[in-house]
């Protein structure tokens, strides 16, 4: 396999509604503000697109990734649209690197999008609810939100974790996110105003619980000869892992923990694993990626981690899917402060704050999901991070992180059946 | 005043759109679908369920037992027969909706329970009836309850409290 570059990066405002703009706008928007960035790369060096978009329901319009490339004025070059439920756009950045690495292409450009507005919040739950068995889960229920409840009450059953851990996920990553102008919904939090915000499904909150969003992300990746050529300071992609499970969480089984290289199989002897508690495609996604990247410790050998926090109760599961803490410490690790950043004032007590920031740039809680751009713009941001130039994007100093090395994203689908892990590094 | 071509009456003055100058324009369109859903081979599920019967799946092969069935083992890939569950469980995880998808709304707060039953691998997921919210509890015993009236649909069944009902 080549090495593969991440060269540049775009995203537009994610925001409730862009009513005035549609999904080839957006994508154009952030083509243009990534393409900015490396002037001396022109078209006829781009062999080709990937574009991702979860849903045909809220987009309602087949075949729209086609619109977005012919948008693009990137006809008659390949392409392909790439689905995988809320890891759409972690499929897509990989399915990009895939081309790269593979030699088929020199440059890729991923692009992802989602138009969430065209319908109201609750058809929209309804149509993400589609993406569970519309024979067995669907009809009884059919939210998103009442299945990750189910699997956070059973996390906090097996471990102790605590809902008071949970919101302060949310006040870190609605704070975050004051200094990041692409999000949706920057606020200062407390973990009280958590809790007492509306209970959506016992026991997450409105304040738990990410938004629907309209917004696009793009990537552009290169092998080495172009990333030299047009990048002053390209971001090596050394890592790729990628994981699955049942559809049903009622089929996932009772078996052992995958071990990564710091952990031992003492560690797990009483959990049955991963029931619903855990999502065991993050683990071998994290198995893998960090097999590639030569990681054994990813605590000490990584700097940052942007992960997907479609719920504050799914970021402390994948706090130990990635082996930041062991199984079971995940409530701990954010009463600790580990994953806050540091110099920010939370208006908590953080004995061990900014040791491993986790969603510096606000996550999906606060920037919002727009799905098929989410994983990108993950991407986005934590190339930026390595680059160095979050003041120059987001017109502050305050989420850029001191000398980061690596970087590690995760994109996860559905009640965990697909998730990616990719790790990047500076140069 | 203009008059109309065919009919001779006079036209009407064209309706003034009353649209802000650069807004976007948004129409409402209306969509809706029958959709033929086959059950396939998980249809004895649903049959089972018209005649009060809860019907998981049991491997020819390894022997794992589904709650929820599936008509080949996703351990070893050996088809499975059918096989009733046992008459009781025990709520495995739960949750109270107080919103839902936009068809569910109305049910709203209801209680989704994972049923967990001994010597099965696997849960099934279900509503919970006949108990206050704020007394469901990991660990409950709990049994199924048919539908007099079965749609065909998986909410054919139920689970109360062994004890309440």
């Amino acid at each position: 396999m080549r090495p593969v570059y991440m060269i540049s990066g775009g995203i537009t405002k994610f925001a409730k509604a862009h009513p005035e703009k549609d999904f080839r706008l957006m994508v154009k928007e952030a083509y243009d503000a990534a393409l900015q960035d490396v002037p001396d790369l022109s078209k006829d060096m781009i062999d080709g697109g990937v574009g991702s978009y979860f849903s045909d329901h809220f987009t309602r319009q087949l075949k729209a990734a086609s619109m977005a490339q012919d948008y693009l004025g990137l006809c008659p070059k390949p392409s392909k649209r790439v689905e995988g439920g809320g890891a759409t756009g972690g499929l897509c950045f990989q399915s990009a690197w895939e081309a790269i690495a593979s030699g088929r292409m020199h440059c890729c450009v991923a692009f992802g999008f989602e138009t969430m507005s065209r319908v109201n919040t609750w058809k929209g739950n309804e149509f993400i609810a589609l993406a569970s068995d519309t024979n067995f889960d669907f009809p009884v229920g059919g939210f998103y939100s009442g299945y990750y409840a189910m699997m956070v009450n059973r996390h906090m059953h097996e471990f102790g974790t605590t809902v008071e851990q949970m919101a302060m996920v949310s006040v870190k990553n609605h704070l975050n996110a004051l200094y990041n102008p692409y999000a949706q919904k920057a606020k200062r939090l407390t973990v009280k105003q958590v809790r007492e915000s509306p209970m959506v499904a016992n026991p997450l909150t409105m304040e738990d619980i990410c938004t629907m969003s309209d917004g696009a992300a793009v990537c552009i990746l290169a092998d080495e000869t172009i990333a030299e050529q047009v990048c002053d300071r390209p971001v090596h992609i050394t890592g790729i892992g990628s994981g699955s499970d049942a559809m049903r969480m009622a089929d996932r089984p009772h078996g052992k923990v995958p071990l990564l290289p710091h952990e031992q199989e003492s560690d797990y002897a009483r959990l049955k694993y991963p029931g619903v508690h855990s999502f065991r495609a993050g683990r071998m996604a994290a198995k893998l990626a960090y097999e590639m990247a030569g990681i054994r410790n990813p605590l000490e050998e990584l700097s940052f981690v942007e992960l997907h926090d479609a719920y504050t109760s799914s970021e402390i599961q994948t706090y130990e899917d990635l082996g930041l803490c062991k199984y079971g410490e995940g409530g701990g690790f954010i009463e600790k402060g580990i994953p806050f950043m540091p110099g920010i004032e939370y208006g908590l007590p953080l004995p061990d704050q900014g040791r491993f920031p986790v969603n510096p740039s606000g996550g999906l809680l606060a920037c919002g999901h727009p799905v098929g751009a989410t994983g990108l713009m993950q991407a986005v941001f934590a190339f930026w991070q390595l680059q160095g130039t979050i003041e120059k994007h987001l017109g502050s100093s305050a989420l850029q992180l001191r000398d980061p090395r690596r970087g590690l994203i995760h994109s996860h689908a559905g009640t965990g059946t697909y998730i990616t892990v990719s790790i990047l590094e500076r140069t | 005043m203009k008059h109309s071509e065919t009919t001779g009456k006079p036209v009407e003055k064209r309706q003034e759109t009353n649209l802000p100058e650069g807004a976007p324009l948004i129409i409402q369109d209306h969509y809706e679908i029958d959709y033929r859903h086959s059950y396939a081979q998980d249809s004895p599920f649903f049959v089972g369920l018209s005649q009060g019967r809860l019907l998981g799946s049991r491997c020819t092969g390894c022997r794992y037992m589904y709650a929820t069935p599936r008509a080949h083992c996703m351990e070893c890939g050996a088809p499975t027969t059918w096989e009733a569950l046992p008459p009781t469980g025990r709520v495995h995880t739960f949750t109270v909706c107080y919103y839902g998808g936009e068809s569910f709304l109305k049910e709203t707060p209801f209680l989704l329970v994972l049923v967990e039953f001994a010597q099965v691998n696997t849960l099934f997921l279900s509503r919970l009836k006949g108990i206050p919210l704020e007394e469901v509890q990991i660990g409950l015993p709990i049994r199924p309850q048919f539908s007099d009236t079965p749609t065909f649909k998986v909410t054919d069944v139920w689970f109360e409290p062994i004890d309440h009902s």
